[in-house]
């Protein structure tokens, strides 16, 4: 007999999320989304592909991202921010970097075009290593790798040593201010458990990033990285990172 | 607090990057921890080496790794975002961590070697402070006695082969505490500044020169308060090996050095700058000028010139400060310095350290002292020293004329 508080709260959840997400709903909340019915860890290999060509540098995503995640809103906290390169021709070990605030307000336009340089964006994020430094170094395990691909953060169980800090080549941790644990992208892995796509995809007005099941043989990203030249960073760390940009400049670090 | 980090940047750093993640709380633990291994090492050199020349001074060295060793886990616990959940380390290690380690590895030589050794060592006193002493003070001693007041020739006997056979596991022990250490920050692969296999040995060599120099300072501190006569021998055998020390140590941070100028990998240009600007006072004056290069000359020109009496002790006193400003130096270039570059090695920040706050340098000169402030319960409580008086007659003579109980009053006794 379902009482009428159950009734409503279940219809509620069934008009407000897919049909589908509303019965992964009370797993992932619980933090055991491989017990949802219709969300198997084993099924799943997340990735993300990045296409520099179309990142334009609005800062939808970093602003998306720190909305959607309660990533505070001072310039040195990002799960994910936008870079701008600026490379003088034939000078690639010299670029000239910058990112205002996370690039959350897009860029002022800064360079001109037609002098003898190229410039341009690069979004960055964890990359889900699948060798990752940080998870190796943590003293207790906060930090782990889920079987289907994220490198995620026990919360309650961190003791805000930042060693992982350190250990992360590409600077993508940083330690909450108000839970002295740390954090890092998640990949919205409360959204992907649900069958959506990551906050930062959803508001990409171009494309230029987009969310990537590996297990999924139908899944556009296998078409991505057949068609482009595709790189990770700093592939000389042997991270097994799993952001693969396409355009990826030999300066960008 | 958002302007001034963002002024300290220079160039581009990762926006994570810009608040530095390590403070100077986490320089004081591997400079704490280096001195525990490096006073045990000395130690070890009478018990395990028979260098007999030192023996005046190992039991205070002795005393000097546990009381530093007592301290050696607060700076971290005060650096920890959630200290509370620090027992975790023990219930639930991540066995590829180097840093989950760190519990077992403090936690076998604080009790397996350093607190059994002393208290074999000590033994016969304790027994016999036990059964002199009264009231709050005898039943300490009592406590300490752990319900062992065996004090025969035979028993003895027993204490000193085991206490040897403990300092012999002691000096890899002591090695695997400091080279451990080194092994957090060298096998960091995303820092150039730490990423290198010397880094572990470097400690250790850095750890024993440190150890040294502070053993060498105390004793002849603690003798020129009490009055008694330093015992010039002992004090030149340990000049003596503090210079080799440090030149083993030396040689291999210019190795490092050296490997990184000539290899000139992508780090290079970024380091580089950094040593010639913002770690130029603490890495090129304060750690190889004053703290090695200075020091060492001083140590030769003891070996070279004959010197009075009067004139080498300046000169110990004088190397073993420089030496252990130089060491701190290091631990702080390393630390420090390794959070300064940015990891796209395209900018540098600056490290502000605050003052009276929960990481600031009130909290860290605090927990620079407080390992003295315990040496001198300690020594009241284990004079290090051989008694002027006899020993109470109810003490069989031991096999050795070991160091026998101090002044009956411990109180008076310093």
């Amino acid at each position: 007999m379902t009482s009428r508080r159950e009734f409503l709260l279940s219809t509620g959840k069934m008009l407000i999320l897919t049909g589908a997400a509303a019965q992964a709903y009370e797993h992932v909340l619980a933090g055991t989304p491989e017990n949802a019915p219709n969300y198997k860890t084993s099924e799943h290999w997340w990735a993300m592909a990045i296409d520099i060509e179309k990142c334009i540098g609005c800062g939808g995503c970093v602003k998306a991202c720190k909305e959607e995640n309660g990533v505070p809103k001072q310039p040195f906290f990002f799960r994910t921010w936008v870079e701008r390169y600026h490379v003088k021709e034939g000078d690639a070990e010299h670029p000239e970097v910058d990112s205002p605030n996370g690039g959350y307000d897009g860029f002022p336009e800064k360079y001109r075009t037609k002098d003898n340089s190229k410039s341009f964006f690069v979004p960055k994020l964890c990359n889900h290593c699948a060798h990752s430094p940080c998870v190796q170094v943590c003293p207790v395990g906060a930090t782990f790798e889920s079987p289907d691909g994220v490198v995620l953060v026990d919360k309650s169980y961190c003791l805000g040593c930042r060693y992982c800090v350190q250990a992360c080549p590409y600077g993508c941790r940083y330690i909450h201010p108000e839970t002295n644990t740390v954090d890092k992208c998640t990949l919205c892995y409360h959204r992907i458990t649900k069958g959506l796509t990551t906050a930062c995809c959803e508001v990409c007005p171009t494309a230029a990033r987009q969310l990537g099941d590996l297990k999924n043989p139908n899944d556009p990203i296998h078409e991505f990285l057949r068609q482009h030249k595709v790189q990770v960073l700093k592939p000389q760390m042997a991270t097994g990172a799993k952001v693969y940009y396409n355009g990826l400049d030999g300066s960008v670090r | 607090m958002e302007e001034t980090l963002l002024s300290a940047v220079q160039g581009y750093m990762y926006p994570n990057e810009m608040e530095l993640q390590w403070s100077v709380l986490i320089v004081l633990y591997p400079f704490i921890t280096g001195l525990v291994a490096g006073a045990f090492i000395l130690a070890s050199l009478e018990r395990v080496f028979n260098v007999a020349a030192v023996k005046p001074t190992y039991r205070l060295a002795l005393l000097t790794a546990l009381a530093f060793l007592l301290v050696a886990p607060l700076p971290l616990q005060l650096h920890l975002g959630h200290p509370e959940r620090s027992i975790e380390m023990y219930l639930t290690p991540h066995t590829s961590s180097a840093m989950a380690m760190f519990g077992f590895v403090y936690l076998w030589y604080l009790m397996v070697v350093l607190v059994l050794e002393i208290w074999l060592d000590y033994r016969k006193e304790i027994v016999l402070k036990a059964r002199s002493e009264r009231g709050f003070l005898g039943k300490v001693y009592k406590v300490m006695t752990l319900g062992v007041d065996n004090i025969s020739p035979e028993s003895l006997a027993v204490d000193e082969k085991v206490g040897r056979f403990l300092t012999v596991v002691g000096i890899p022990s002591a090695f695997l505490l400091h080279g451990y250490v080194g092994f957090i920050f060298g096998s960091i692969k995303a820092n150039p500044w730490w990423s290198t296999p010397l880094m572990p040995i470097v400690f250790l060599f850095s750890a024993i020169v440190s150890g040294i120099a502070l053993v060498l300072l105390t004793y002849m501190f603690v003798s020129a308060v009490k009055g008694r006569k330093i015992d010039m021998p002992c004090v030149d055998t340990i000049a003596r090996y503090l210079m080799y020390a440090f030149i083993i140590d030396f040689s291999l941070e210019m190795l490092d050095l050296l490997h990184r100028v000539y290899e000139a990998d992508e780090s290079f240009k970024s380091l580089d700058f950094m040593v010639h600007t913002k770690l130029y006072t603490s890495q090129i004056l304060v750690q190889i000028v004053f703290g090695t290069l200075v020091p060492i000359g001083l140590l030769a020109m003891t070996q070279l010139v004959t010197l009075t009496e009067r004139a080498r002790k300046g000169i110990y006193a004088t190397a073993g400060g420089l030496t252990l400003m130089g060491i701190f130096a290091m631990r702080w270039n390393v630390v420090i310095g390794g959070q300064l570059f940015s990891k796209s090695f395209l900018g540098y920040t600056t490290y502000k350290m605050g003052f009276a706050t929960r990481e600031g340098l009130l909290p860290a000169i605090l927990l620079l002292l407080l390992p003295f402030g315990i040496l001198w319960v300690l020594i009241k409580l284990l004079p290090p020293w051989e008694s002027d008086e006899a020993a109470p007659s109810e003490g069989p003579p031991s096999p050795e004329p070991l160091p026998a109980a101090a002044a009956s009053d411990p109180v008076e006794a310093l």
